[in-house]
């Protein structure tokens, strides 16, 4: 059950990240962060079809988190999810087009591997 | 020049945020699942009275900020930039677990938390944008 809902969670994730971050490029750079603006980006974000699908996985992959944390403690649930690093990186690469020079590479194997040192007791 | 130099100070004051109210939000989430033990129902009603606990609610008000920021983040900077880089939550996480809630904190966890910190140190130093513009992409 723990291990099922940490696939359900990485699989979220990463799908929700890619789809934002498609979602926000195509909206643009977010330049007013007054209440205003704030209001108009909320209004921009409901009618991105990409970004409410990566906020609809995103909030799958909350529910699941909730659940893993009533059955497991967060030491053992936020580490768990150190795959989706490389794994979002990948895809940075192939679906986003990001240059992912060997400093992005490295920099996410180092975060990769921290998180999952921290998973051990 | 003096442009991506305003880029890297936005950057930094969004992760910032973003990082900040990650930390803040998963901690209250936690305190208050912890006092609702088990919880595995997907009923309706036992789903609203874990919604109406003081700790769920503001962790889930404090996730909100951190979906706006994270997603403003993200209308300018590389998805490959922005998930190393607020990975800094995690040092944030240790550090506040051993320095405010005294709580034990292996040889393998720093050394974890070291790993992370150059990480996203070395990810902190790229440009945040590498990606082309879309066409017809408002600048």
């Amino acid at each position: 059950m723990k291990w099922l809902l940490v696939a359900l969670i990485i699989a979220c994730n990463t799908v929700g990240d890619v789809l934002n971050t498609h979602g926000m490029k195509r909206h643009g750079e977010v330049q007013d962060f007054g209440l205003h603006g704030i209001r108009r980006l909320i209004a921009a974000l409901v009618r991105n079809r990409y970004v409410v699908g990566g906020i609809a996985a995103g909030a799958v992959s909350f529910v699941a988190l909730l659940m893993l944390l009533s059955i497991a403690n967060l030491s053992f649930a936020v580490p768990a999810t150190a795959a989706s690093y490389l794994l979002e990186t990948v895809l940075a690469k192939f679906i986003l087009k990001e240059q992912i020079t060997w400093k992005r590479w490295a920099g996410a194997s180092l975060v990769a591997g921290g998180v999952a040192l921290l998973a051990l007791h | 020049m003096r442009d991506s130099k305003r880029l890297r100070s936005k950057t930094f004051l969004f992760a910032c945020v973003a990082i900040l109210s990650n930390v803040l939000g998963n901690f209250a989430l936690s305190q208050g699942m912890h006092q609702f033990g088990r919880f595995l129902s997907v009923s309706v009603l036992s789903f609203l009275s874990v919604l109406s606990n003081l700790w769920i609610a503001s962790g889930i008000c404090l996730l909100a900020v951190w979906m706006l920021s994270q997603l403003s983040l993200l209308s300018w900077a590389d998805l490959s930039y922005v998930l190393p880089v607020t990975a800094a939550s995690y040092v944030l996480t240790a550090v506040l677990g051993a320095v405010a809630l005294g709580e034990d904190v292996s040889i393998a966890h720093w050394i974890g938390i070291g790993m992370i910190f150059i990480g996203v140190m070395i990810v902190g130093r790229t440009a945040p944008r590498t990606a082309a513009l879309e066409p017809g992409e408002p600048q």
